[in-house]
């Protein structure tokens, strides 16, 4: 075969696996939004589930769902932020920052099912929090700080040095430098981290199946010790241990989960790219 | 003071009392404990895999423990089979994910147009973002049946386990690929164009051997993030927990990976008991595998850009 | 001759990577006049110029040996509070360097930083600043639009402002008019003839001539090692050492 000959023949190979990679994703979406949009209605989403989860609604499942997210943001936000803003501002180059860096590299490997496992024995058991929203917030806090650390730091470096030294320079602490220079400049970013991390945690079964994930709960939780139910959880259920639940439930169920998950991607995008528009230098 | 003019307010001549460096130092010192709270945490998950999982360690022999079998309602517990579960799992997955997305990285970095690239870089963070269950969801009602049609016995297998996780890692293979692709300096390209190599023979010879080292990074990731996945195997490798005969076929044999265990049994489980600490045992085993494979990694990968000049001289 | 407002003894000061910036530098100077700092590039003007508001404390890993005096209080002493340090010894750099914000959150920030929130308080600095750096009458009806649609020219003023604002006693001019044009140059040089009045300048120049121009007493740095030093009239007419006078007629630079 002549090199032009090899060159094109490659080049058809290419595209086709490329394809088979890309199209694939869009199948996924698509089947999930064509065979779930039926099931979803007004109805479905602010009725709970009857007879043994097959008709009714998910609607304890998306509040539980919601409950998480907060959680998950109250608990890994501030330490995750400070954390950001020690490696920013004020670490060394020195051995410690290294070992910081590498447990944050370590936890963001973590498989999510031993989270679950350490959120089952230091929350549950330890704390004596019980399986409960505490316990699952704790545990997916925990597991979503690095990526809200790693772009916050990203943030925050991104913040031009020279406003930094002009405030100095005017007389502020360093910690009034960080307070009204820094931080709300590197705000936007931030954010952007955080909402990246908090569409992953929603989205994740492992860390609540032992922590605060509910089959069924009759009522909705009162208190921050209760269980709740959750709908990645709600949906391993239903597609794996109901007889006879029908498919446009779980089709619908899929679908709403990935609605949340994905416009909280779209929304973190959405505030990443406002933000480069917006900056003043 | 020297200088002659209207007497100022007292606040900015004298020095100031300290009361503004006293919540100074106080802020100060929760930054430097967040500081090491990382280490902090990672130090506590480990010490609570350990304290509910070194039982299982002590109360079990190691022949027992790294053996074939793994039936707990016999109280036998061999790692053996879990450990090969997961390891056919992912080693399928790398197998697939690795050219796949390898070569997608090629097509988006050396051969797109430049409007494609824009519209299928969202679409593969799309399947970044999309939850572990609706994957496996999917595999469960979709792909499972569909490989059964294949001939196999179940659509339950490894190879199922192996496909969806191979489409999860897609994501990572593929981004740190194209960085690995990007960050080689147009001047070899040029160079092999100038002397009369066609596109292909550019790329094949020239580009993706200088991306070699990132592309190595990115198969370690890559391992890392197939090794740590329960929910989407739990879903669709059919949990057997014996060990797939050695055959041609042994892909399309059920399989129950490490991670799937832990899920499925924990629920089932009462505190205390060897079958919990053994869970807890499993526990151990995988972070000690995923912090050896993210240390490396981390190690290959050097301090990413996170390093700032502090020279204050420069404005 | 009145005390010193600044006086420098001795003074050595190394970077971390062993580099002699200054080496052996005495002088002293004056209060209310204009002290310009000039020699070629990696002399350590800017260097000495940020160890009188000790921005050099930014650097890592630096070494200072000998003493920094501001009224006879060596700034390196254990008790010294450097940010009002740096409220007395204020700072305009080489480019304009306007913080993101208003106009008027520019000059306050400062002062608010220091504890001062009286509105009228405020608002009287913002004048009188203004006013003292030539600006006032360009934007005193815009106080509250963003800082970054002035002009270049517009502001280094505005920076210079600032640092009026907080009533210093000393202002330190690192090159302020390196990036601007001939008109916007000559208006900075107008002002300082009227802040002198008020306050001790000490400038490091964009060029000999702009030395020679605003000048009251000038040294000569070179290598890190003050070379000569002296009243204007005298130094840039007649230097004794000869590297002065080669560096004043262009012989290097």
């Amino acid at each position: 075969m002549s090199r032009q000959q090899t060159h094109r023949l490659a080049m058809i190979v290419i595209t086709l696996v490329a394809a088979i990679a890309v199209i694939p994703i869009v199948f996924v979406i698509g089947y999930v939004v064509w065979n779930g949009i039926s099931a979803i209605s007004w109805a479905f989403l602010t009725e709970a589930p009857r007879t043994g989860m097959t008709e009714g609604g998910i609607m304890p499942a998306i509040v539980g769902t919601v409950i998480l997210i907060f959680g998950t943001a109250i608990v890994s936000m501030p330490l995750s932020i400070a954390t950001a803003v020690y490696l920013a501002e004020y670490a060394h180059d020195n051995r410690l920052t290294r070992y910081i860096r590498l447990a944050i590299v370590n936890l963001a490997g973590i498989p999510s099912i031993v989270y679950g496992l350490f959120g089952l024995g230091a929350f549950v058991l330890f704390m004596g929090f019980g399986t409960s929203i505490v316990a699952g917030s704790l545990t997916l806090g925990i597991m979503t700080m690095p990526v809200v650390i790693s772009t916050a730091e990203e943030a925050i470096l991104g913040v031009p040095q020279q406003f930094r030294t002009v405030s100095l320079s005017l007389g502020a602490t360093r910690w009034q430098t960080i307070r009204y220079q820094v931080l709300p400049h590197a705000l936007p970013g931030i954010l952007t981290g955080l909402i990246l991390g908090l569409g992953r945690a929603a989205g994740e079964t492992a860390p609540i199946l032992f922590t605060v994930a509910a089959f069924y709960l009759p009522e909705l939780p009162g208190s921050v010790f209760d269980q709740t139910m959750a709908l990645p959880y709600h949906l391993y259920v239903i597609a794996t241990q109901v007889p006879g639940m029908p498919l446009s439930i779980q089709y619908g169920t899929a679908l709403v989960l990935l609605l949340i998950v994905l416009s909280l991607t779209l929304t973190a995008t959405i505030v990443r790219t406002q933000m480069r528009r917006r900056r003043e230098w | 003071m020297a200088v002659a003019k209207e007497s100022p307010p007292a606040r900015t001549r004298a020095d100031e009392t300290h009361s503004v460096n006293w919540g100074e130092a106080i802020i100060e010192t929760l930054i430097k404990a967040a500081g090491i709270s990382t280490i902090f945490i990672i130090a506590l998950i480990f010490f609570f895999l350990l304290r509910e999982g070194i039982p299982a360690f002590l109360d079990i022999p190691l022949r027992q423990l790294f053996g074939p079998r793994w039936y707990p309602i016999e109280g036998i517990y061999g790692l053996l089979p879990l450990l090969v579960g997961s390891l056919m799992v992912t080693v399928g997955a790398v197998v697939i994910a690795l050219p796949l997305g390898i070569i997608t990285a090629i097509y988006l970095g050396e051969i797109a147009p430049l409007w494609l690239r824009e519209i299928l870089k969202p679409i593969i963070e799309i399947l970044a973002g999309i939850p572990s269950i609706v994957l496996g969801f999917l595999g469960w009602v979709v792909l499972a049946p569909l490989v059964q049609n294949l001939g196999a016995p179940t659509g339950l297998t490894a190879f199922t386990g192996s496909l969806i996780l191979a489409y999860m890692s897609l994501p990572t293979i593929i981004s740190i690929s194209e960085d690995a692709l990007y960050a080689v300096p147009k001047e070899y390209r040029d160079g092999a164009l100038a002397i009369g190599a066609t596109q292909w023979q550019t790329i094949w010879r020239v580009v993706v051997p200088a991306a070699r080292s990132g592309m190595v990074i990115a198969i370690m990731l890559g391992i890392g993030r197939a090794i740590g996945e329960t929910m989407a195997v739990m879903m669709v490798t059919g949990n057997a927990s014996n060990i797939p005969p050695l055959s041609p076929g042994m892909f399309f044999q059920p399989v129950r990976t490490m991670t799937a265990t832990i899920a499925a049994e924990m629920g089932e489980v009462a505190q205390g008991t060897l079958h919990y600490n053994t869970l807890f045992a499993i526990g151990i085993v995988l972070f000690v595998i995923s912090f050896a494979i993210n240390s490396v990694a981390g190690r290959l990968v050097g301090v990413k850009g996170t390093r700032r000049e502090r020279h204050g001289a420069q404005l | 001759m009145a005390d010193p407002i600044i006086a420098v003894h001795n003074l050595f000061f190394t970077y971390a990577d062993g580099v002699e910036a200054l080496r052996n530098v005495s002088l002293d100077i004056l209060p209310n006049e204009l002290f310009v700092l000039f020699g070629p590039s990696r002399s350590g003007k800017t260097t000495l110029l940020r160890l009188f508001n000790r921005l050099s404390d930014l650097i890592e890993g630096t070494r200072v040996q000998g003493d920094v005096l501001i009224d006879g209080r060596n700034v390196f002493a254990p008790d010294v509070n450097v940010y009002s340090l740096r409220r007395r010894i204020t700072m305009v750099f080489a480019i304009p360097t306007p913080l993101p914000g208003s106009i008027y959150e520019n000059l306050t920030y400062g002062l608010k930083m220091a504890g001062i929130r009286d509105r009228s308080e405020l608002a009287g600095r913002v004048e009188r600043s203004l006013k003292q750096a030539a600006l006032w009458d360009e934007v005193k009806d815009r106080l509250e639009s963003s800082a970054f649609a002035l002009s270049g020219g517009q502001k280094q003023r505005l920076c210079m402002a600032r640092s009026l604002a907080l009533e210093p006693e000393v202002i330190l001019l690192d090159n302020p008019t390196s990036g601007l044009d001939p008109l916007s140059t000559a208006t900075v040089e107008e002002s300082l003839y009227d802040l002198k009045q008020r306050y001790t300048i000490v400038m490091v120049p964009h060029s000999v001539q702009q030395a020679a121009r605003v000048a009251d007493r000038a040294a000569f740095m070179l290598d890190g090692e003050l070379v000569e030093i002296g009243p204007a009239g005298r130094l840039f007419v007649n230097p004794q050492n000869k590297r002065t006078e080669d560096y004043i007629t262009g012989r290097f630079g």
